[in-house]
Order: structure tokens, then sequence, then C-alpha cells
């Protein structure tokens, strides 16, 4: 019966690992690789197609606040000057409502960051492909290629919902489906370009500040090692992705899923040292299992997780 | 010697301090910008650079601690995109932009402004023939809105090109406002649609040619080509270069779409996009100018003559901004 359950669950774990390499698989597709003029690799990650449209919609909200704020504060200014104060207000804006769909984009990815409020929210910013400097040329082209791409299919679907099934109701579908075409560009190609980033030689990236946190081993000791509480037979029961979950679990998890993890490893790998609460086990064990698997790295034998037996 | 005998935390130990201080310049670099680093900072920022490019390629083969490996991928990534980014300010830019940038791609760009001519004009030729010998195609360009049709006398048409408003600051600007907002609009999708091979730019170009040539032989047709040149060139000028412009920036972008020649079509369409964003850029520029022209300068010049003075002058000056070679710019500032 038990031995059922265990094959069971070993199938669900080989799924689930099958599963995440091709999850990794498609990570690795979207890193770039760029190569500074000094020669070291950086990994940029190019963000996905969601991420965009994530940004471009806080964008456009963050637009459609500005524009209310406008009419609103033009409106109570004017409130007193009739019919002529109308005109102004209405041609202030036009201006404004044209100042803000032209420059908004240009004029923060142009600033130091390269990203709109609605990038850096998520993260994300406007980088060269080439790696070179990012051009104020290119951000131009790019954000008036957005005119095409964002602006002209939206008014055109406003305008489409809006008419009747007369002949123009045909011509804005038409119109419609083509600004699709530019709408969707991104999501087939790899690289995640809009027409305009094509042009422009741009490509939007996830490079999200991370901060550097304290290093879990910083409380284990030399004696602790020595101790050898780990024998190296228990340490080979894992991989460099346990090491890493159970890293996460040590950073961000509750006492509650510590203390299962805990019993879990030490069902495991038959544990049979001294009586330790499960944050210091933990702890131990990730010290000693990082030492262990550095170790076979430098070997140059990267064992990926606990199935890979090469 | 040391207590610790993890390698990767003695590594780790060991750098810590430098990428903190590298964390904190980029820090501050990224919020006030060059101007916000003190001269020890800009002393630090290189050897701290490299040596954070260099402890992440040592992290990448000896740490397993991934949250070391993705604050140095960040910090190095952020290093890098302020150490070789842009840094000049935009004042700078923007001189620049004046000076060299804008007139050196139009001037390199004489072949499709030429074929934007020819797009806009022939059609507008075409159109006024059509109209001059038969009114009623006028109808087929137009729809009924417009007072200035051929039904029109003589005396209402001429109205048209000298009224003068009493309040004209109020309703001047509000006209202002609106024309500009919509040419400039056309003028970028003209250039937007050039990607699709530059046909629906053509198009554009027609279409707006069409209704130009219709309009004036309306007017010719009763004996006002004259003053009509006049009232429309005053600011057509600059706005129709800059429509010829917005036009010859989408053919740049379509040619290299349609004949990419021997480089991949990638490469071909990013040089384009770089020859045709100053254009296009300044196509913006100058129908703003032409917009304060119509609504300012129109109205308050009324003389046919001193019409006729000022676009002649602004076309002077355009085409020697433009093509009047310069000298020792096209090496300053990298």
């Amino acid at each position: 019966m038990t031995d059922i359950a265990a094959d069971k669950a070993r199938r669900a774990a080989l799924a689930r690992r099958v599963s995440r390499q091709k999850e990794s698989e498609r990570e690795a597709k979207r890193i770039r690789q760029l190569i500074t003029p000094e020669g070291a690799t950086l990994n940029l990650r190019i963000a996905s197609a969601g991420e965009r449209a994530g940004a471009l919609f806080i964008d456009l909200a963050l637009m459609l606040v500005a524009a209310l704020i406008a009419l609103f504060g033009i409106g109570w200014v004017i409130t007193g000057l009739g019919y002529e104060g109308w005109r102004i207000a209405n041609a202030v804006f036009l201006l404004i409502i044209f100042g803000l769909r032209v420059f908004y984009f240009m004029g923060f990815e142009l600033g130091r960051r390269a990203a709109t409020p609605g990038k850096r929210a998520l993260g994300l910013r406007v980088a060269a492909r080439d790696g070179s400097r990012l051009t104020a040329n290119s951000v131009i082209v790019r954000n008036f290629m957005r005119e095409l791409e964002v602006f002209l299919p939206v008014i055109s679907l406003i305008v489409f919902t809006g008419s009747d099934q007369n002949e123009s109701g045909w011509i804005n579908l038409l119109i419609m489906i083509w600004a699709m075409i530019f709408m969707l560009f991104p999501i087939f190609n790899r690289e995640k370009l809009r027409a305009g980033d094509l042009i422009a030689g741009t490509m939007v990236i996830h490079a999200p500040k991370v901060q550097l946190l304290k290093d879990i081993t910083a409380k284990t000791k030399q004696q602790d090692v020595e101790d050898a509480l780990f024998t190296p037979a228990q340490l080979d029961v894992y991989g460099i992705h346990e090491l890493h979950v159970l890293e996460d679990v040590l950073r961000q998890s509750t006492s509650d899923i510590r203390k299962t993890v805990a019993s879990r490893i030490q069902k495991k790998i038959a544990w049979d040292g001294p009586p330790l609460n499960e944050l210091d086990f933990l702890e131990r064990f990730y010290a000693a299992l990082r030492k262990h698997l550095e170790q076979r790295m430098l070997f140059g034998e990267r064992k990926e997780d606990k199935f890979d037996r090469s | 010697m040391n207590d610790r005998v993890i390698k990767s935390y003695r590594f780790r130990e060991e750098r810590e301090a430098d990428w903190q201080k590298l964390d904190h310049i980029i820090k501050k670099a990224e919020r006030y910008g060059t101007s916000g680093l003190s001269d020890d900072d800009m002393a630090d920022l290189p050897g701290l650079y490299r040596q954070a490019v260099s402890s992440l390629s040592v992290a990448r083969s000896i740490s397993l601690d991934q949250n070391v490996t993705a604050y140095l991928e960040s910090l190095t990534a952020r290093a890098y995109f302020f150490v070789y980014g842009n840094r000049s300010r935009i004042s700078e830019k923007l001189v620049q932009f004046f000076r060299r940038d804008w007139p050196a791609a139009v001037s390199q760009a004489v072949g499709p402004t030429v074929l934007a001519f020819i797009c806009l004009v022939g059609p507008a030729l075409l159109a006024f023939f059509l109209t001059l010998n038969d009114s009623e195609w006028y109808w087929t360009f137009h729809s009924g809105w417009d007072d200035r049709n051929p039904n029109a006398s003589y005396a209402e048409l001429r109205a048209t090109l000298y009224n003068t408003q009493d309040n004209i600051l109020d309703i001047l600007s509000a006209f202002a406002a609106e024309l500009f907002s919509n040419n400039a609009l056309v003028a970028i999708l003209a250039f937007a649609l050039g990607f699709a091979l530059g046909i629906p730019t053509a198009i554009l170009l027609a279409y707006n040619g069409v209704l130009i040539g219709s309009f004036f032989a309306v007017f010719v047709s009763k004996d006002l080509g004259f003053e009509l040149t006049g009232w429309l060139f005053i600011h057509g000028v600059t706005e129709l270069y800059a429509i010829f412009l917005a036009g010859a920036a989408g053919f740049i972008i379509g040619g290299a779409v349609a004949f990419p020649g021997k480089r991949s079509r990638l490469s071909a369409l990013r040089a384009s996009g770089e020859r045709a964003g100053p254009v296009i850029a300044g196509a913006v520029i100058m129908l703003f100018i032409a917009a304060l022209i119509e609504s300012f300068g129109r109205e308050l010049i009324t003389d046919d003559l001193t019409r006729y003075i000022f676009a002649g002058t602004s076309l002077i000056f355009w085409l020697s901004y433009f093509y009047i070679p310069r000298r020792g710019r096209q090496e300053s500032g990298s």
C-alpha cells in the first residue's frame, strides 16, 4: 500500500520535474546575452508580452487621470468666462491631450531610467538591442510608431463599437483588423519587439532592482561544519534545485512551513543527529548542502536536482 | 586564518562592501543624474563597476546562493546602463538636434522628400484641372460641410480670405491648438504607416493633395487664385514642407522594408529608423510653427504682397537651413 503511494508520489515528482525543465527552457529563451566591453556577459531578460501590456495599461490609466485632472482644472478656472472661455478651455485641453499622447512616453523614456512610470512599476526599461547607448533618436522613433500601434487601434475600436452597421462600419472593421496586426506583433516574435522597437533598434527588458539579503550561512560556524552533522551520502540526496527551494523557504516562509519542510528532509535523509529546532536544522542543512554542491560544482559536476544521477 | 569554510561565503564577505558602495553610487545617479555624484564617486565608479562585473562571472561559477547572483546580475545591469548609458543633458541634445541632426537628416533624405512631393502635388494638379473643367468633381472629393464650395459667390469666397477677428487671442488660440494637434497626428501617422511598404503614406499624401487641388480650383474659377495662394502659402510653405518631410520619413522606413539591400531586413530597418527619426520629429516642430503662423500671422497680415513676401522668406529659410552644407559639425559630440 505504502509502496504504491510512494510510487505515485515519485511519478508526480517526475512529472513536476519535466514541467520545471520546460519552464526553465522557456525562461532561457527569454534571456538575451549582452557582452559588455569588459568581455563579461550580462543576462538581460526580455520583458514578456504580459508585462509590456501591463505597463501600457498603467501608463494609459495615468494619462487618463492626468487628462481628467486637466479637464476639471481648466473647467474650474474657466467657468466665469462664458462661451469664449470655453473655446480657450477646449483648445488648451486639446493641446494637453496631444502633449500627453506624444510626449508622455518620449519624455519618460528619454530620462535617466529609460522607462515610463508603468514600466518602472513592473521593473522594465528600454535598452538598445545591440547593447550600445540608447539614443534620443531611437526613443523618438519607437514612440512615434506607437501612434500606429496603440492609439490607432484604440480609436478605431471606439469608433467601430460606436458606429452603426453601415458601410463605414465595414471600413472601420478593416482598419481594426489591420491595426490589430500591429498591436499583436510583439506576441509573435521571440524578443517581444513591437514595430517601433524594430525600427528604433530597441528592446524592453525586465531588470528589477534586487536587494542583497543576508547570507543564510552567515550564522554557521566552522565548528558546525567540522562536526560533520551530515554524511556525504545524506548530502547526495538533493541537488541544486532543492537547495534553491530551501533558500526560498528560509528567506520567506512561515515557521509552520519550515517545520513541515524540516521533518520531510529529516525523514528523507534518515536524520539521526542531535535534536535541533527546525530553523537551526534547516540553516545547518542548507550550509552543509551548499558547501557540498559548490565543491562538486568546482569539479565540474552540476547536480541539477535530486533525480540528476550524472 | 579565516573561520569561514564555505568558499562562496568568503568570496562574498570580501567584496560585499564594494558592491554596496557601487549600489549606493548607482542609486544616487539614477535619482539625480551625473550631477548628483561627487568627484570621489566618479573616480571610484569605473573600478567598482569592473569589480562587480568580474564578481558576477565568478559568482556564476562558484556560488549557489540565488540571492547573490540575482543581486549581482541586477547591480551590474544597472551600472552598465549608467556607465554606457546616455548621459548628455536634454538641453545638449536639443542644441545638437537643431544644429546638426535635423538638417543633416533632412538633407540626406532628398530622394524620399521628392517622392513625397510628387505623391502630393501630382494628385493635387489632377484634381485641380478636373475641378476647373467641371466643378461637379469638387463633390467627389469633398463633403458638403464647407461653405467654400463651387456654389459660393465671389464675395463670399473673398471674405473667407481676409476675415479678421475682433477677439483675436480667444478664437485663434483655439484654432491653433486644434489645427496643430490634428496636423501633427496626421504627420506622425504618415510616418508610422510607412512601415507597410510606404503605400498607405502615399495614399494619405495623395488624398491630401486631391483636397487641396480641388479647393484651389474653386477659387481659381472665381478669379481668386492669386489671393488664395497668398492666404494658403503664408503658412502653407511650412505646413506642406512638414507634410512632405513626414511622408519622406515614412518612405525611408517603407523603403528599408521593401528593399533592404545586402543587409538583413532587421538591420536595414534599424538604420532607416536612425535616418527617419530626426526628419519626423522636425516635421512635428514645423507643423507647430505653421499652426502659429496660420492662426496669428495670417489673420493679422491681410495684405497680399506681405503674405507673399512672408511665404517666400520662409521657403528660403527652410531650404537654406536644411540644404546649405555646414562645416566642422559632423564630428562634434559623441
